[in-house]
């Protein structure tokens, strides 16, 4: 019995557990391809979550197996939470067979279907009308699947976000749009690109619930999303919610971050949501200090496995180019 | 003459017309503090303030729009598009709107405004960050299309674009924003509608545009070492196209390869094959004209499988030796 925190009646301690561990796979994932592209052993660009791991991993632990995703360009998050194996993942990123992408789609296009994961994307805002449509196959075909939308607060500026909230609204669709806001879309900052104080106020517009949560605490999160989703699943409708998060990295590959100062950043990082969750879970007495040390020395030593494993993968043949094209 | 970049033409190109004219402002992503994605505008803002360069939320579609009803109404607006992909979220604005605003009003109001955007693979952004769509905006009647393949050519065609009454695509190469070339310190304009011959030869002509130019360049003078003498044809605008420059050197020559990176199938190079097609220079082939475009698929990630699928310098020495030996 956990003392002083409500979680969803699915999450038992076990998986609480795992949850922490993942957060550390996040983590040491994009800490990884940071180094890699620093390195140049990674090309093309790359968006990474470090920091916002709660927000990913706490709301993909509210959804059941059968629940889909769409994801964004700033995705290997949900992508390990929705269940893929980083061994793909970074062969992904090397642009290997065995890639989650054949080698053909890199960093911003990981997709994992049959874990539910419906894609990232290079286009901003292009994954919010898509959940809509995976959605409304749910209701037509009565799968009973909800589908959680991630995307960014500079996302919400695009029409498509504006489109897809009306269409979900007025169809009452299983979609549930999460909004981690990170505070910046590349150098915007969500202040000076939004005149509302929580893109959650954006709700109303659509005639549909609007929470703040905050984006790195996992449990609130997760306790959030859980009710929004048996909400949509219920046939009640979607609704949006806004993750107030920050990205601790650069946008992409060379950011001189002057759009903000490194006091703001250091205020942020000592909000470092994975220490948080690691204290409750202590104080919960769900495990020990040393039990945590050794969770997330697995989560290092997987991103090790992960690398040697993508390193021994074949590039893709030049003939392979050819292929996929069409079905 | 003094060097700097394809980059640095453009920001300067912009910046002496912004000094002259107080109604060119622009508007985009990231465009500010920031620089712009490739660091175009870098510096900028500093200069010109917010209020002439305008950081925008992330709108194409509003972008793009407001760029129109801003033009219509007396500015002269510059957009920077961050991706040329992105065109698909403004095609709306740009094709329905600001291409055909002035005809469908019966000659009345104008629309003064050139949209700045990176097109072309080679940097490992895969397929929704690679494309090369100039051929569907040369398609509207109502926009000119340009697309320069150096420093010098940039600066004076971005000064005449800023200059031009109509809705003008300006599509830079992310591949040539560093590389340089003697750039005049003044301001100057190169007439919208001029080919460049950028090599003169007498046995082929390649009409190359981009990217491609600078392959064609570095393939004739591998052709040159065995005797072939290729004569390299830069349209530089797409819309208007000078015919007559191409016309004339294939009469010259009696051999065309057309390179473009774009994929090949309904690419711009079908336009120029039929303009020679259609043309007195048809009786002067002496071989079958061969294209050369990038593969029919979405451009992959890995970097082998992208510069499998455009042309390459081998591809083009390849097609010239068929075209001289058939
Ligand atoms: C349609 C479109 N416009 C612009 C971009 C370039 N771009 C990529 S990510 C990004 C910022 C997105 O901000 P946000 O939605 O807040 O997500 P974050 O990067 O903060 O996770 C921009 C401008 C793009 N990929 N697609
Ligand atoms: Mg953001």
């Amino acid at each position: 019995m956990l003392k002083t925190i409500k979680v969803p009646s699915h999450i038992t301690e076990e998986k609480l557990v795992s949850l922490y561990k993942e957060m550390w796979l996040i983590r040491y994932f994009d800490e990884k391809v940071d180094q890699f592209f620093a390195k140049g052993m990674i090309h093309g660009t790359t968006h990474l979550c470090v920091g916002q791991e709660p927000s990913a991993a706490g709301a993909i632990a509210a959804l059941k197996d059968i629940d889909k995703i769409t994801s964004t360009h700033r995705g290997h998050g949900h992508c390990i939470s929705k269940g893929a194996n980083v061994n793909g993942m970074m062969a992904e990123l090397f642009g290997r067979v065995d890639g989650y992408c054949k080698g053909k789609g890199g960093s911003i296009h990981i997709a994992d279907l049959e874990k539910g994961n419906l894609g990232a994307n290079g286009i901003v805002g292009g994954g919010i009308p898509i959940a809509v449509g995976a959605a409304l196959t749910s209701k037509m075909k009565k799968e009973g699947y909800v589908v959680l939308c991630f995307f960014g607060d500079g996302a919400s500026n695009e029409g498509s976000f504006h489109e897809s909230l009306n269409l979900a609204s007025i169809w009452d669709l299983p979609v549930v749009f999460i909004c981690e806001n990170n505070q910046y879309g590349m150098s915007g900052s969500v202040k000076e690109m939004t005149r509302v104080e929580n893109i959650a106020d954006r709700a109303v517009s659509y005639g549909m619930p609007g929470k703040v949560v905050d984006g790195l605490d996992a449990i609130e999160i997760m306790n959030t999303v859980y009710d929004a989703v048996e909400r949509a699943r219920q046939g009640h409708g979607p609704t949006l919610i806004e993750a107030k998060t920050y990205r601790w990295k650069g946008h992409s590959k060379s950011d001189a971050k002057k759009y903000r100062t490194r006091e703001e950043e250091e205020e942020w990082r000592k909000k470092d949501g994975i220490k948080r969750f690691r204290d409750l879970l202590i104080e919960e007495g769900i495990f020990t200090e040393e039990k945590a040390k050794q969770l997330q020395e697995e989560a290092k030593q997987e991103v090790e496995d992960a690398v040697k494993f993508a390193e021994n993968s074949p590039q893709p043949s030049i003939e392979s180019l050819l292929e996929d094209v069409y079905a | 003459m003094r060097e700097i970049t394809y980059l640095e033409a453009i920001r300067e190109a912009m910046s002496q017309e912004m000094r002259q004219n107080e109604d060119i402002f622009i508007l985009g992503e990231d465009i500010g503090v920031y620089g712009g994605a490739f660091g175009v505008t870098r510096g900028m803002i500093e200069e010109f303030g917010p209020e002439r360069v305008r950081n925008t939320p992330i709108s194409e579609s509003a972008i793009a729009g407001a760029a129109v009803g801003a033009a219509l109404t007396g500015m002269r607006p510059i957009i920077e598009l961050q991706f040329s992909d992105f065109i698909t979220i403004a095609m709306d604005q740009i094709v329905n709107q600001a291409a055909k605003l002035r005809y469908m009003n019966g000659g009345k109001g104008k629309v003064p405004l050139v949209l700045r955007t990176p097109s072309g693979s080679g940097t490992g952004a895969a397929a929704q960050h690679s494309q090369s769509l100039e051929a569907w905006l040369v398609h509207i009647p109502g926009l000119r299309v340009i697309q320069p393949s150096n420093a010098y050519d940039a600066k004076g065609l971005l000064k005449a674009a800023m200059d031009d009454d109509n809705p003008v695509i300006f599509y830079e190469h992310k591949l040539l924003y560093k590389t340089k070339g003697d750039v005049p310190e003044e301001s100057y304009s190169i007439p919208i509608g001029k080919a460049d011959v950028k090599r003169k030869g007498k046995d082929v002509t390649i009409v190359a545009t981009a990217m491609m130019v600078h392959k064609a360049l570095e393939a004739a003078e591998e052709l040159a070492k065995e005797g072939i003498d290729v004569e390299v044809v830069d349209p530089r605008t797409l819309v208007p196209l000078d015919e007559e420059t191409i016309i004339q050197s294939v009469k010259k020559t009696g051999r065309l390869i057309v390179a473009h990176e774009a994929v090949k199938r309904g690419g711009f190079g079908g336009e120029i094959v039929s303009v020679i097609a259609e043309s007195e220079a048809f009786d002067y082939l002496d071989a079958p004209i061969k294209r050369l475009g990038g593969l029919p698929v979405p451009i992959p990630y890995n970097p082998h499988l992208e510069k499998a699928t455009v042309p390459q310098v081998a591809d083009i020495i390849e097609a010239v030796k068929e075209t001289v030996h058939f």
